[in-house]
């Protein structure tokens, strides 16, 4: 019987000596939010797993949203002379689907796992800072929902998700678009900064005993890769962002060739953020089909070191390759010449993990699960963009193809092929872990079938299209200019259009396997693909301290070790089942577990956010009363303990019972 | 006293690493840091020359002047040492002075920055004069703002530490302080050196 504690006003009432800090006289202007099963739980939650799920969850909504502004794309080019949208509008749809999909999809989707992975992965029962957790969380959340609400007031962003100047500037785009885009993202880059700092201080510093670095899963060590990465690349894009907004705020003139400024600065700093970006928004899944692929080959992942240095390695060359985004800009060429090679450089380490991928695959008993399918496609689809990538890295053949669809063919099919194929995998490797509840594995394959089928459909015609010379944002193309025989772009366009429904139906698919699983899925046994790592050795799903006794790590894939060891012929036999091994923990459940406390601040401070982003638009009193929002926030988190002393917590003894608040067996 | 190191035992978790969270989460957010001013640096150093009809650097710059602010900054800095030392000692007294004379060091500070660029205004140097004048207000703008968001957490500090409600360990989070009021200090000393010490 363990006792979960957390602080609360009644228990400080009660206890009898006021020591220290008493929640009850720190609260400030609230009191003190207590555990409850309502929405109101959610509201105030600080529990990583329950804002995993809120950031999944949000994510998700905007993947649709991003994914109906493809699909009006895709209806504007099915045929000639397209009227589905006008110039204008199309211009908004392109831009809001990149910055959706890459701000509000995949960044969230990956920050929502790595949230509710990272500590079960490192044996943790939170993350360094919890509320910082969830005003994280919030802070995105608010930030997409501010980007998103330009369409409904004069129009949304248009300059492109790289924003070049002199297209960002008022002269070509008049409406507040491009003002919302720029502080609703610096609000989600400061989601994303705190959210680095968190999980970098939680891989570092919460480890469980024996947990060494070399220890760690290979998703945890590519999520700590992209946290740094976050952590030096977001504040790069918040200073344009800042000159921007300055530029079209208060008339300065950053960016405006007339004023003698240089247009460069923008790409520069643009890309400093872009490149590494890049990764960002890759590496989650490679780390997620790092745990898919050796627990469905039943093998050890090959090579784990060379796959974890590979990835700090594409860290640290990451941030070296930024200009190939500007080789069409006339840099010179020393510089040409220098990003060109070490973006041939970078390569290497990335083929290091498909040979490493293709390594464990090899003589593996692979069960073909959906996981396994979504990981396989990955590996396929990734190697495809992937080459085509390389094909830029050669300036003369990259500056033929700027700005052309072979370009959206190649970013779609890392980030289609790769990121998003990743997050599947990822969902349905994980989704008996969240929900409890295995997600059906017939819907989980015509999923993946539709999704590759589409997937391929849609962007590998991209390739023949951008070599024919179809630029990338126009919105219109003409019969009389569309070309004959097998490059007709008419051809193309139509079989990239109907792609894109078949990939819709694909993603549908998924959604319908979700509400059915939700209905009447199959209740998953505690163990059901004999995993690895660490986050299998809890119950489905976990238990709100995730661990009843903080397990000892000894191995790299610890639960596998638990459960098999060597006999005397040298083969792993099973010597125990996940539910033994749970036992044991159990068994020896700590005593006391101190959970951190709900609290109100951090969606009190997130708030004040996009107030003080709307005050600067439209009103500079709104802005003031937004920034008091902030400060009062800020006050009320600052006096409020983040962990409570021991005297709030534990009664003293002499009453004879535990008053915490949340009793769990 | 004793409350305050039953406080601090308690939040001594055991950490992988040795650091505490708070230690290591600050120093993270400081290397985020770098990288902001080093963007407006290099914005800066792009465009300083830029001046467009209006005014030269150095026909603005009272160097004299920004010497003995920059200075000040800087004594600030040993105070805020000061401080942190007699907070490790657990001596409340000098932990509110020295904390409260750095602050006032810091609004010092930032009172010659207001003076400056009232001066620079009136001398016709507007924030969209140039490239110039834009590029310095904003990074020796953003370096003030840092100052004061440094003063009103000391200050914070002190009043909170006054009806005793500060959670967790006090010399820890005085720590801190100093921590982020060293590092906007040295920004300074290359934001110096960079726009006033080198001619253009």
């Amino acid at each position: 019987m363990t006792i979960i504690e957390r602080p609360s006003t009644e228990v400080a009432i009660a206890g009898a000596v006021p020591v220290g800090v008493k929640p009850s006289e720190a609260l400030g202007v609230f009191k003190r939010p207590a555990a409850s099963s309502s929405w109101r739980d959610w509201v105030v939650t600080v529990d990583h797993k329950k804002l995993g799920i809120m950031y999944g969850v949000a994510a998700f909504v905007f993947f649709l949203i991003g994914g109906v502004e493809a699909l009006l794309i895709r209806l504007q080019l099915i045929a000639p002379d397209g009227k589905v949208l006008n110039a204008d509008q199309y211009n908004q749809m392109f831009t809001m689907h990149a910055t959706t999909m890459v701000f509000l999809f995949v960044m969230p989707m990956a920050a929502g796992l790595a949230n509710y992975f990272i500590p079960l992965q490192i044996g943790a029962r939170d993350v360094a800072f919890p509320r910082i957790n969830a005003f994280s969380f919030w802070a995105l959340l608010f930030g997409g929902i501010f980007i998103n609400l330009s369409w409904f007031l004069g129009g949304a962003a248009d300059g492109g998700w790289f924003m070049y100047a002199p297209n960002s500037g008022p002269v070509f785009s008049p409406s507040h678009g491009i003002d919302f885009w720029a502080l609703g993202l610096q609000i989600t880059g400061i989601s994303s900064l705190a959210g680095a700092v968190n999980l970098i201080t939680t891989v570092l510093n919460m480890r469980a005993p024996g947990m060494k670095l070399m220890r760690m899963p290979v998703f945890t060590w590519l999520q700590l890769v992209v946290q740094f990465l976050l952590l030096f690349a977001v504040p790069v894009i918040t200073v344009a962002l800042f000159l921007l907004s300055f530029q079209r705020n208060f008339g300065a003139t950053f960016f405006d060739v007339a004023a003698g400024a240089d247009p460069l600065l923008w790409q520069h700093l643009f890309w400093i953020f872009g490149h590494p970006e890049v990764y960002i928004l890759i590496l989650p899944s490679f780390g997620i089909i790092s745990e898919v692929l050796p627990v469905f080959a039943r093998k050890p992942l090959f090579g784990y070191p060379f796959v974890v240095f590979s990835g700090a390695a594409i860290g640290f060359v990451g941030w070296g390759v930024w200009a190939h985004h500007m080789f069409a800009s006339g840099l010179g060429p020393v510089s040409v010449a220098v990003f060109s090679i070490a973006t041939m450089a970078i390569a290497v380490p990335t083929g290091v993990k498909i040979v490493n991928w293709t390594l464990t695959l090899w003589g593996g008993k692979l069960v073909y699960t959906a996981a396994m399918k979504f990981a396989i496609g990955l590996i396929v689809l990734f190697t495809i963009g992937g080459l085509s990538g390389v094909t830029h890295s050669v300036a003369p053949s990259d500056t033929q193809q700027t700005d052309t669809y072979y370009i959206v063919a190649h970013f779609h099919y890392v980030l289609f092929g790769g990121a998003i194929f990743g997050l599947f995998s990822g969902f349905y490797y994980w989704w008996p872990k969240v929900f409890g509840k295995l997600l059906n594995e017939r819907l989980g394959s015509w999923n993946f079938w539709f999704m590759v089928i589409g997937m391929n459909m849609t962007f590998g015609p991209m390739h023949i299209l951008g070599l024919q010379g179809q630029p990338r944002r126009m919105y219109q193309w003409t019969e009389a200019r569309a070309g004959e025989g097998f490059f007709n772009l008419g051809f193309w366009n139509l079989i990239a259009s109907i792609g894109s429904l078949v990939l819709t139906f694909g993603i549908l698919l998924f959604l319908i396997n979700v509400v059915i699983t939700t209905r009447k899925g199959q209740v998953a046994p505690l163990d059901p693909w004999n995993a690895r790592s660490l986050e299998w050795m809890t119950s489905n799903p976990p238990k709100e301290h995730n661990f009843d006794s903080i397990p000892t790590v000894h191995h790299l894939d610890e639960f596998f070790h638990r459960k098999y060891q060597e006999d005397a012929n040298g083969v792993m036999q099973q010597v125990k089942t996940a539910e033994e091994v749970l036992k044991e923990l159990e068994d020896n459940a700590d005593a006391h577990i101190h959970m951190p406390s709900p609290s109100y601040w951090p969606i009190v401070l997130a708030l004040g956010m996009p107030v003080l982003a709307f005050g600067v638009i439209y009103s500079i009193p709104v802005a003031i009363f937004g920034a008091v929002v902030i400060l009062f926030g800020a006050y009320g988190w600052a006096i409020e303990p983040s962990t409570a002393p021991d005297d709030d917590i534990d009664p003293p003894t002499e009453s004879g019972t535990s008053m915490g608040v949340a009793h769990v067996s | 006293m004793s409350a305050d190191h039953a406080v601090a035992s308690h939040d001594a978790h055991v950490t992988s690493t040795g650091l505490s969270n708070v230690k290591l989460g600050m120093w993270l957010f400081l290397g985020s840091e770098c990288l902001l001013f080093g963007g407006l640096i290099s914005t800066y150093m792009l465009y300083r020359g830029r001046v467009g009809t209006g005014p030269t650097p150095m026909q603005v710059f009272d160097i004299p002047f920004t010497s003995v602010s920059s200075f000040v900054l800087l004594m600030s800095s040993l105070t805020m040492v000061l401080g942190v030392s007699a907070a490790h000692k657990g001596d409340d007294r000098n932990t509110y002075l020295w904390v409260a004379v750095t602050a006032l060091l810091g609004a010092t500070f930032v009172g010659g920055q207001v003076y400056e660029f009232t001066a620079f205004y009136n001398e016709g140097m507007g924030f969209t004069t140039s490239l110039f004048t834009s590029s310095f207000y904003v990074l020796t703008g953003f370096h003030g703002v840092h100052v004061t968001v440094g003063i009103i957490m000391l200050m914070s500090t002190l009043g909170i530490m006054k009806r005793s409600k500060v959670p967790g360990s006090k010399s820890e989070t005085i720590e801190m302080l100093g921590l982020y009021w060293h590092f906007v200090d040295i920004v300074w000393i290359i934001i110096f050196t960079l726009i006033y010490l080198i001619p253009v």
